[in-house]
């Protein structure tokens, strides 16, 4: 797989920062306006997607490794359990908003809202690592029909 | 009447997967139960005229409680979508490997031939 | 009569037939994105500016996955009579599905009117009301999602997690066993 045409190429050079920076502003004003972790971590992943297709697989791992993402991927779950244990351990039930109950900011602002910027950012990660992560399974396969597990012929990818 | 219209979608996908014999299309009318289920949360919660749950600075507190729509439904219906689709691609490697392994996507055939 | 829900949910519910109705499988796959765009310009009727990029980019990707599975493979689906006894089993299947389905909608409230006008402790109406008190965002749906019902998004980030690695498990090439055995020795069947 070896990518698309010239102007595909082109094109996706040039839009491929825009995307990424509004995934990036949907998780970061997640709780000021319409977006939140969900929609930040899909549009990123898209962005990924679409280096994977226009410019072929190997470019995407010269970018970031399968290693990389799905270590990303664990890491991100981890972290949202310990902020989870961290409400537990700090002020009552379990995952209560902990930061907001001891040092509340103003409103409005981007540093408000206690554990919810931090809890956007932690599903940013994951939700994009995971949908990335499917995305290169999904294309590393190349399937020969009819045949034996051994040809199930997939890219090396340790 | 848009409930109605909603259940009949949802009656539409039903009737995809009962009946489809190709894999793929027991797939796509699972996608179309998604689509049914998750548009008719959003339907429930929906107010006549009123305005998204997204407080403004500007917005008296008054003005807001009595226009929004219901802001629970959306919250659901947010979890729902990505994680229909974790469950499609899920799916569709399932389909991947049996099309890989039978040569073929009729459901019928595969559950013929030997494992 | 015809407003735009209506015709959004119309449009809909054509595509959707067209996309289980016909023969060619990257047909029915361009008709579920049809469908899906639709859904997403209803949830923008609809005052829900959260769910739309979420909602618009899932489709796009779930093109790209069954595109992935369509291409290249047979693309002719399998025409034929089904068994007699098997149609009309299904058809009466769905038949009832709707009319109990129908049936007890009828109970709910009618559309424009969500239930926590009619219902004073519903929980929608503390978290519309105490929202920015309470959490510190204004955003009354990441409030909803990442404080008042956070378990909820915990849940929900677990099980994306099994999918994708159940997903990306059985698409693996080899399995641990046979990487370690010498070059010599391998084949035969991995899994």
């Amino acid at each position: 797989m070896n990518g698309l045409s010239v102007i595909v190429k082109t094109t996706t050079r040039w839009v491929i920062d825009f995307i990424f920076l509004y995934g990036l502003f949907l998780t970061a004003y997640g709780h000021l306006s319409p977006g939140g972790g969900f929609p930040g971590g899909v549009t990123i992943a898209s962005a990924y997607i679409l280096i994977m297709l226009a410019f072929g697989k190997e470019k995407l791992y010269q970018n970031i490794g399968f290693k990389t993402i799905s270590r990303l991927d664990c890491t991100a779950a981890l972290a949202f359990l310990a902020v989870a244990l961290l409400g537990f351990a700090y002020a009552g039930p379990f995952f209560v908003n902990f930061i907001q109950k001891r040092l509340p900011g103003t409103d409005f602002e981007l540093l408000s809202a206690g554990i919810i910027p931090i809890c956007n950012i932690i599903i940013t990660l994951k939700v994009s690592a995971s949908l990335l992560l499917v995305a290169v399974a999904l294309s590393a396969v190349r399937v020969v029909p009819g045949g034996t597990d051994e040809q199930f012929q997939a890219e090396e990818e340790d | 009447m848009a409930y109605i219209l909603c259940i009949i979608l949802f009656c539409v996908g039903l009737l995809g997967v009962v009946t489809q014999r190709n894999l793929i299309k027991i797939i796509l009318g699972l996608a179309v139960i998604e689509y049914a289920v998750n548009v008719m949360f959003v339907l429930i919660g929906y107010r006549t005229d009123g305005i998204a749950p997204i407080r403004d600075r500007s917005m008296s507190a008054a003005e807001f409680i009595s226009g929004s729509v219901d802001p629970f439904p959306q919250a659901m219906v947010l979890t729902a979508i990505v994680v229909g689709l974790s469950a499609l691609a899920l799916l569709t490697a399932i389909a991947i490997r049996l099309y890989h392994k039978y040569g073929t996507y009729d459901i019928t055939s595969i559950k013929r031939l030997r494992g | 009569m015809f407003d735009l829900v209506t015709l959004l949910l119309l449009f809909m519910i054509i595509a959707s037939l067209i996309a289980l109705f016909t023969n060619d499988l990257l047909s029915a796959v361009i008709a579920i994105g049809a469908a899906g765009f639709g859904a997403t310009v209803l949830f923008l009727l609809l005052r829900a500016p959260d769910v739309v990029p979420t909602h618009v980019v899932v489709e796009v990707l779930t093109l790209i996955i069954l595109l992935r599975a369509v291409v290249g493979r047979e693309t002719v689906t399998f025409a034929g009579v089904r068994p007699i006894p098997l149609a009309v089993a299904s058809g009466v299947l769905v038949l009832l599905f709707l009319t109990f389905a129908v049936m007890s909608f009828s109970g709910m409230p009618e559309f424009g009117k969500p239930s926590m006008i009619a219902n004073t402790d519903a929980p929608s109406r503390t978290y519309i009301a105490e929202s920015l008190k309470e959490t510190g965002a204004p955003n009354a749906v990441t409030a909803v999602l990442l404080d008042y019902r956070a378990y909820d998004t915990l849940g929900e980030a677990t099980v994306i997690f099994t999918a994708i690695v159940g997903a990306v498990v059985l698409l693996r090439r080899r399995s641990r066993k046979q990487r370690q055995l010498p070059m010599g020795e391998q084949g035969g069947n991995s899994e």
